[in-house]
């Protein structure tokens, strides 16, 4: 444990802390502009410079290891002249065009220049032009602010595992480029706008569109995919303008997936912002007490097993736990919130959880990816997978699609048979499971949205068993969810009780009333003999099929609680109001509940939440993971041959925000549809 | 000036066979053997008592550094790396080498790879070099099919391979770090140090990096004994060097003369003397063209080795004295060192790959006089926040020349600004 002394302050630090974290644990602010906590050190900025006693010449804090007795000063005349020269250097090629700049109000180059800067130029010549490069729908570049700090190109190699991007040629004409002016071919590209430390790469959606000094901020939750990352909403009156990424290290670090950043504009289109009532074969407005009334007529006198709900993949737990007890009342015991048919039950928690936790895969040493693609299906976990990998000794196989994951893996088999094989011991990769010590599988839902899901589930369970994955302080037995929807779900109980119908018996045609709580990853063609009512906040699968629509709020115009992959429970909080006519769904279905006649036993939200607690406490515990038992689950049984099919086709198209957004369009067309092969002339 | 029974580089000027017979008859690779026989400690120490400091330009003790490599490894092999990338304008000491001595550098790369327990050398040659890199591989090939490296090489029971990297000319390749980066295949840029090669170099595992004539002078020393090669020279600055002196003198030379000559005998003896006559002499850039120039006043007496050179403020880097006579436009030449260094900032760290530009770009209006006087003291100003504030010494190097003209051509830059200004209000 090294100990030096800074500015006077003798601070002791952990070994292999550079200087630049030691001056700040001491209370010394040091300015920087490439160096980042969770990139590689590059040094290159020279902002971070420091005098050490005995040294001759100012240190690169950021890249110098802290030593025992080290005598360090960041306050000297030196220092300051030093920083003041980095500074200037900075700025005499960069455009000073910041009244035109989207960084402004943000940026780490005018706030250290307000503070670190000399104040006046002394640059008399040309300054320097560099050409925009094409990053593709989502980043803008103004080269020509470009201060060559590198961080963009260390987060592609080092986080994101692409290698896109990289600096060409030298000196002043060193530019930050995608090499063959392509787009940036990650998930996580967005990333490197936050990390951009002046305004050179900018949101293109977002630009010109506001200053962050107008914009109000709601911290909340993402709900486009099951990783629950946590974001801050920012927005201006009643539109949302742009997500940003929240620090947390257990679940999203300070990162946040392209999908669910830049989806925002479709929270403006294909809205439903009033219901609707199909009369004469066509879905016309209508008030909410007409839209009421036809759902009370049709309900009359209807038997509870002809009745039925499904809850979709981005509703809140509030509103599922309301529909759970609307459909309890209803004496319905056709239920389910598995819209994609995967065949996991409630019996026992641990049995469709991320156990592990995501912050879990760095201390794990063995994995084993069972039918999912882990990039398109939570690219934060990937990504956490992909760092766990670069430190080392981390054998990783999959079983499944054979797809580009960032890194490196063995690639088994594609279907059931080789799960078998690994099971049973047969396969050398069980040795490995076996060997490690906190070995780890993750279960897709590629896997379990088959009709022999449970049977794989039971094998995977199987393996979780038998090669060590669970032990007194490690739970390595891993579920990955799509859906931020789904494991609320589960844990309120949303599957089909005695002898009720799966989401799949519902969808036949059977029922005589089908409710659709946002559920649009669905197959509406059977519907026509079946009354449906959807709620939700888009115009998609759904309301297309809808007799009666109920406009809801989307997942940032209401305070909802969703729980994440690893159960999780956090909270979403509202950032602007619901459009129009809609409402908070759970008071829609409230309000529905009265005029049935079979009023819900509560009255505000809070109300609501204590229910929701006493069916499962873990949900009265906020951005906690409560560790889940580990006991029996999933039944044996046969398998089929067939490979395991990724749920995910199109990663910017997964769900009917997404698909609403032209941003979103915009992706899916450059980064989705031209992966076939090609020579070098065509197109 | 130095014997002929002292020199050490008895091809100069290859007028003799280059290749293996040839060698062998002038005493390189004779008894090798016997020289590994002598321990890696032998050596070192050896190496120490010489007193040779590193000829690349930096002066380090050459015995100290093969030091600093591991004695035991960690599982790690190391490696010595040659420095042959030789780019610093004037400087054509390791060419002559290479192309008319070859021997001498692969028996040096032997005897100081066993010295720092390495398996093998890399030798990374300047692109440019293209006759000198076919020689090279030529005498590679004869030393291995005589059994000198290799397996067993020279019979001394230690296997020792040798690997010719050529490079693709670019001046910062040849800053120690950056070299190995473009060694690896990576963009030549510097790393950071810590941590040193010693410790961390090519490919993550321990290595060397020395100039070409440091290696090629090892054996030598070793076989004639370090008593030999300390006796030359002055204390702290010993034994032979290569000096290439070029400009204005009558006859441009390689030449090797013991340390500690003086400029003006070094210049009247084997260059034939300034252009002109010695009093035609202004300025002279005295070792290669990053260090800063000296005025006629100073190259009266001046001598030629490390701690003189450093005491005038200016360095005896790689020896390379390029001569200017008073037809000479001072302002202008520096103006197109300041290019070069301009040109060849690989870019990465702030103050050189900005710093740099903007010196050329002021120095080009010295040289027409369209700048205000007060815009000197900015130069130097700017220069001295270039200076010491990067990550390798690119920065020092564009830095000094202009310092050094500041420091002793002042009056002729203010007088050039005067007169463009007269001449302008006319």
């Amino acid at each position: 444990m090294p100990t030096l002394t800074v500015d006077g302050v003798e601070v002791t630090v952990d070994p292999g802390t550079t200087v630049l974290q030691a001056c700040e644990e001491a209370g010394a602010e040091i300015p920087r502009f490439c160096y980042h906590e969770r990139l590689s050190i590059a040094g290159n900025c020279r902002m971070c410079l420091v005098e050490m006693e005995k040294a001759p010449k100012l240190v690169a804090s950021c890249a110098m290891p802290a030593g025992d007795g080290m005598v360090i000063h960041t306050n000297t005349q030196k220092v300051k002249e030093g920083r003041e020269g980095a500074m200037e250097f900075l700025l005499i090629n960069h455009p000073l065009d910041c009244p035109i700049c989207d960084q402004g109000g943000e940026c780490d180059l005018q706030d250290q220049s307000m503070a670190y800067g000399s104040g006046s130029s002394r640059y008399d010549e040309l300054k320097r032009a560099v050409s925009e490069k094409n990053m593709g729908p989502l980043i803008k570049t103004t080269m020509t602010r470009c201060i060559h700090c590198t961080r963009c190109v260390r987060f592609a190699t080092e986080v994101a595992g692409v290698e896109d991007l990289g600096a060409i040629n030298r000196g002043e004409n060193m530019e930050i480029t995608t090499y063959l002016e392509q787009a940036l071919d990650s998930e996580l590209s967005g990333n490197i706008i936050d990390l951009c430390p002046v305004g050179a790469l900018t949101s293109k959606p977002y630009a010109f569109t506001a200053r962050p000094w107008e914009l109000s901020k709601t911290q909340s939750v993402d709900v486009l995919d099951a990783v629950g990352a946590n974001i801050r909403v920012d927005s201006r009156g009643k539109e949302v303008m742009r997500f940003l990424p929240r620090l947390n290290e257990d679940v999203n670090e300070e990162w946040l997936s392209d999908r669910s950043r830049f989806s925002y504009d479709g929270l403006k289109a294909q809205r439903l912002d009033t219901p609707y009532v199909r009369k004469d074969g066509k879905l016309q407005p209508a008030s909410w007490g007409e839209a009421f009334d036809v759902i009370a007529a049709k309900l009359d006198g209807v038997d509870g097993a002809n009745i039925g709900a499904i809850a979709g993949d981005l509703v809140c737990s509030e509103s599922m736990k309301a529909l759970k007890d609307l459909m309890d009342l209803l004496e319905s015991p056709n239920i389910d919130c598995r819209q994609d048919g995967a065949a996991l039950t409630t019996e026992n928690r641990a049995g469709y959880l991320f156990n592990s936790t995501i912050a879990g895969i760095e201390e794990a040493d063995a994995l084993l990816i069972v039918g999912s693609n882990p990039r398109h299906e939570a690219a934060l976990i990937n990504a956490r997978i992909r760092k766990r990998w670069k430190m080392g000794n981390f054998p990783i196989a999959l079983i499944g699609e054979q797809v580009d994951l960032t890194y490196a893996y063995d690639y088994l088999g594609a279907g059931p048979a080789t799960l078998k094989e690994v099971a049973e011991g047969k396969h050398s990769f069980a040795e490995t499971l076996k060997k490690a010590e906190r070995p780890m599988i993750i279960v897709g839902q590629g896997a379990l949205s088959r009709n022999d899901g449970a049977a794989v589930l039971a094998l995977t369970k199987k393996i979780a068993d038998e090669f060590g994955l669970v032990s007194d302080d490690w739970n390595g037995f891993n579920v990955l969810h799509t859906a931020a929807a789904r494991v609320g779900g589960l844990d309120l109980g949303l599957v089909p009780g005695e002898n009720g119908k799966s989401a799949k018996e519902m969808l036949d045609g059977s029922l005589d009333v089908l409710f659709l709580l946002g559920a649009d990853e669905i197959d509406v063609s059977n519907l026509e003999s079946s009354f449906v009512i959807y709620q939700g906040s888009h115009g998609d699968a759904g309301a297309s099929a809808a007799d009666v629509i109920l406009p809801g709020a989307a997942y940032t115009e209401k305070d909802a609680t969703w729980v994440n992959t690893e159960g999780r429970v956090q909270l979403g909080r509202r950032a602007i109001f619901p459009p129009g006519d809609a409402r908070e769904d759970w008071t829609i279905l409230r309000a529905l509940s009265e005029k049935l006649g079979k009023t819900l036993p509560y009255n505000t939200i809070k109300e609501l939440r204590e229910k929701m607690v006493e069916v499962a406490p873990h949900f009265a515990d906020i951005d906690q993971v409560t560790a889940a038992d580990w006991g029996s689950f999933a039944t044996e049984g046969a398998i089929d041959d067939a490979p395991f099919i990724n749920p995910i086709t199109d990663y910017y198209l997964t769900n009917p925000i997404s698909r609403s957004s032209r941003i979103m369009a915009e992706c899916s067309t450059t980064f989705s549809k031209v992966k076939g092969e090609g020579t070098g002339t065509n197109g | 000036m130095l014997k002929d029974q002292d020199r050490i580089f008895t091809n100069l000027y290859g007028i003799h066979d280059w290749k293996l017979a040839g060698a062998k008859s002038r005493g390189v690779w004779d008894n090798t053997k016997a020289l590994i026989e002598m321990g890696q400690d032998g050596i070192i120490d050896a190496m120490k008592e010489s007193g040779l400091r590193g000829r690349g330009g930096a002066g380090f003790p050459t015995g100290l550094k093969w030091s600093f490599m591991p004695k035991e490894s960690d599982g790690r092999p190391s490696y010595l790396v040659v420095n042959a990338d030789e780019s610093e304008p004037g400087t054509c000491k390791d060419r002559e080498i290479m192309r008319f001595d070859p021997h001498r550098l692969l028996e040096g790369c032997l005897v100081a790879g066993f010295a720092m327990r390495a398996v093998a050398a890399y030798i990374y040659i300047r692109g440019e070099f293209v006759q000198e890199a076919i020689n090279l591989e030529i005498a590679i090939q004869e030393a291995y099919d005589d059994g000198l490296i290799g397996k067993n090489a020279s019979g001394s029971g230690y296997d020792f391979d040798i690997y010719l990297h050529r490079g693709a000319g670019a001046y910062i390749c040849g800053e120690e770090t950056a070299l190995i980066e473009s060694l690896e295949g990576n963009k030549g840029q510097p790393r950071l140090k810590p941590p040193f090669p010693a410790n961390v170099g090519v490919w993550g595992c321990p290595s060397t990096v020395n100039n070409v004539e440091s290696i090629a002078v090892a054996p030598e020393i070793l076989r004639r004994g370090e008593g030999w090669f300390s006796g030359l020279g002055r204390p702290n600055n010993t034994g032979t060097k290569l000096f290439c002196i070029s400009g204005h003198v009558n006859k441009p030379c390689n030449v090797e003369e013991e340390m500690g000559i003086p400029l003006k005998e070094l210049i009247e003896k084997h260059a034939g003397g300034v252009r002109g006559g010695w009093d035609n002499l202004l300025a002279i850039i005295p070792g290669g063209s990053s260090v800063p120039l000296l005025p006629k006043s100073i190259c009266d007496d001046i001598l030629m080795d490390f701690d003189s050179l450093r005491d005038a403020q200016s360095g005896l880097g790689t020896a390379a004295v390029i001569v200017m006579d008073k037809s000479t436009d001072v302002i202008r030449a520096i103006e197109r060192l300041s290019h070069f260094y301009k040109h060849e900032s690989c870019g990465q760290c702030t103050p050189c790959r900005e710093g740099t530009g903007w010196m050329w770009r002021v120095m080009q209006r010295l040289v027409s006089g369209d700048a205000e006087v007060e815009e000197i003291d900015m130069l130097i100003n700017v220069s001295k926040r270039i200076e010491g504030h990067t990550i390798c010494a690119l920065g020092d190097a564009a830095a000094w020349p202009i310092q050094g003209l500041v420091r002793h051509f002042r009056p002729v830059i203010e007088e050039r600004i005067k007169s463009r200004k007269a001449s302008k209000a006319a």
